[in-house]
């Protein structure tokens, strides 16, 4: 029984070993697509380990397309929206989940509502709006919306806060004294902290990496977020066909995301399960 | 309870919780309700943002009707949707192999996320370089392995969409992985004690225990990932320049975006942009009537 046990295990990590093959081949092969240089990239048969291996692909890149911009724009982006949205999305969570208020349950189905209108309904209206006002081709666009908070994520903290903050803490904090917002600040957000942590790192993921709002919006190179100014490099700062270019620019789109998921994993993991099965 | 009756603390409560959820519903009203709304409006006009908007009835919707990109990128959008039950199977698999106390277990977790949190930027010039017909590392294995020269991906139409396919299962099957990982870990443990007592063999086991108890989780997963797959966009605007050869690659969100953003027919864009979200409304409204007929709760 234990030998035949054994030999499962034995089994199941050999399948295991050769799906992360398949799910890393791909990822290993971008970093040495972009090590190469342009004469050998088309070499048959191709070879893994880049002979020559060279770094001037990423100088290149660099050299030529306004990335730091990208990388700027891309995180003024991130950081406005996740600190200020989060704390909105915190502060509603908060009444929705602990407190009484005229018009609660209807307000909140509004809300969920929301989730169900797909984004191309309302983008074309959103441009239109935001190019009367003149933000067209400004980082505003993709920054304010977010500043009102965001229903997953109050959604999320909702089903959080009401399974772990005790009323009678609330009222413990009102009997000292302290007022509404206070008590928010000294007893629900210290208890909230792990899901902050979770949505924030779930925001990150897909604020950085979101493609379709700033392609309609950013148009000068100098304002686009990374993503965009990378998709357009294929026409404007490189030729098609330079694969070690674009695996280079690949790979410098790649590094934030994959650093912040490193630090971050448990809660990515976490509560994509979470918000998975509640949802 | 009237208004006044209520004690000075608890009226005071009342007004800072309207307070503390005023920005997500003014939020909701300016972009959401107000967008939705004007998008209506938009579908009966003619307008490209320069000349004065004229209202043309219905004019959008026969317009649709003859239009031969219009049913291309529906259909192309429907056959993308074949992709959710592979996904489904190779998430499932690697969740049970992985559901186990293995040493070492939570590397391979890590390994098949990565893709989840990776741009889908980076990752569709990747596939689209591993894809390429003469020179893509696909094609090389496919002779290596097979000895025939392996199809023209992104260049033949009827690769196109199995490309994409192809792409989304490995960049996706982490994430429903994940899902499903936590499905069978709070599955209890003497549901398969008294299977095992009554002689049910492990495939048995797995049919009717397993797979019945993860029916929300499948649930899940269908809904989201037809949500998904309809509102996909950004691989295809990538990867197949123009819509592909023939417009094999164009989904009805590119189809949008074009109109929209290329040729600034926006109430036309409107019009179609109103279809697509009443297709999805349809489809997950069928599918949660259904649900009770298949997915399980306790």
């Amino acid at each position: 029984m234990a030998l035949k046990r054994r030999l499962t295990n034995l089994f199941i990590y050999i399948l295991l070993l050769a799906g992360s093959v398949i799910m890393l081949g791909p990822l290993a092969w971008t970093i040495s697509t972009s090590l190469k240089s342009q004469k050998n990239v088309f070499d048959i048969p191709p070879k893994w380990i880049p002979d020559p291996a060279t770094w001037s692909n990423y100088q290149d890149v660099w050299a030529k397309a306004p990335l730091l911009f990208g990388f700027l724009n891309s995180t003024i982006i991130v950081v406005t929206v996740l600190t200020i949205g989060i704390f909105i999305s915190t502060m509603a969570a908060y009444a929705f989940s602990k407190f009484d208020f005229p018009f609660k349950e209807g307000l909140f189905l509004a809300l969920l509502g929301t989730m169900m209108i797909p984004y191309s309904v309302v983008m074309i209206p959103q441009y239109i709006g935001f190019s009367e006002v003149g933000w067209v081709d400004t980082l505003l666009p993709l920054i304010v919306p977010g500043l009102f908070g965001n229903i997953v994520t109050i959604f999320f903290f909702r089903q959080f806060m009401q399974g772990s903050i005790p009323s009678e803490l609330i009222d413990a904090a009102k009997i000292d004294g302290a007022s509404y917002f206070r008590t928010f600040l000294t007893v629900a957000i210290p208890i909230a902290k792990p899901a902050i942590a979770a949505q924030a790192a779930l925001g990150f993921m897909g604020i950085w990496n979101d493609f379709l709002g700033p392609l309609i919006y950013l148009h000068t190179p100098e304002k686009q977020t990374i993503q965009v100014l990378i998709a357009s490099m294929q026409s404007s700062y490189i030729s098609t066909s330079n694969y070690p270019a674009l695996m280079a620019a690949s790979i410098i789109a790649l590094i934030p995301v994959v650093i912040v998921f490193f630090m971050a994993q448990r809660y990515f993991i976490e509560s994509m399960a979470i918000s998975g099965i509640k949802g | 309870m009237k208004w006044n009756q209520l004690s000075g603390h608890r009226r005071k409560d009342m007004m800072w919780s309207l307070l503390f959820v005023t920005p997500p519903v003014l939020g909701f009203l300016i972009f959401g309700l107000a967008p939705l709304l004007t998008s209506f409006g938009l579908s009966f006009m003619s307008w490209d943002m320069l000349t004065p908007a004229e209202f043309i009835g219905l004019d959008n919707f026969s317009k649709m009707l003859d239009d031969e990109k219009f049913y291309k990128s529906l259909f192309n959008t429907l056959v993308l949707l074949v992709g959710i039950p592979l996904g489904m199977i190779c998430a499932l698999t690697l969740a049970v192999m992985m559901n186990r106390s293995l040493k070492g277990i939570s590397i391979f977790r890590t390994i098949y996320y990565i893709p989840v949190i990776s741009p889908i930027m980076a990752l569709s010039l990747l596939w689209q370089w591993m894809l390429n017909y003469d020179y893509g590392i696909i094609n090389e294995f496919i002779w290596k392995i097979f000895g025939v020269q392996g199809p023209n991906w992104l260049g033949d139409p009827n690769w196109v969409k199995p490309s994409f396919i192809l792409m989304g299962l490995w960049s996706g099957v982490g994430g429903t992985m994940v899902l499903y990982l936590a499905g069978l870990q709070a599955i209890s443990s003497t549901y398969y004690e008294a299977a095992e007592v009554d002689g049910a063999t492990r495939w048995h086991q797995f049919k009717h225990i397993t797979l019945p108890l993860l029916s929300p989780i499948h649930f899940f997963v269908v809904v989201m990932g037809v949500i998904g797959t309809f509102q996909s966009f950004s691989q295809m605007y990538i990867m197949a320049v123009d819509g592909g050869p023939e417009y094999s690659g164009a989904t009805i969100v590119f189809y949008i975006f074009q109109e929209a953003f290329r040729y600034f027919n926006m109430g036309y864009a409107s019009s179609v942009a109103w279809v697509l979200g009443i297709i999805i409304f349809i489809v997950t409204l069928i599918q949660f009537r259904f649900s009770k007929r298949w997915v399980y709760q306790d």
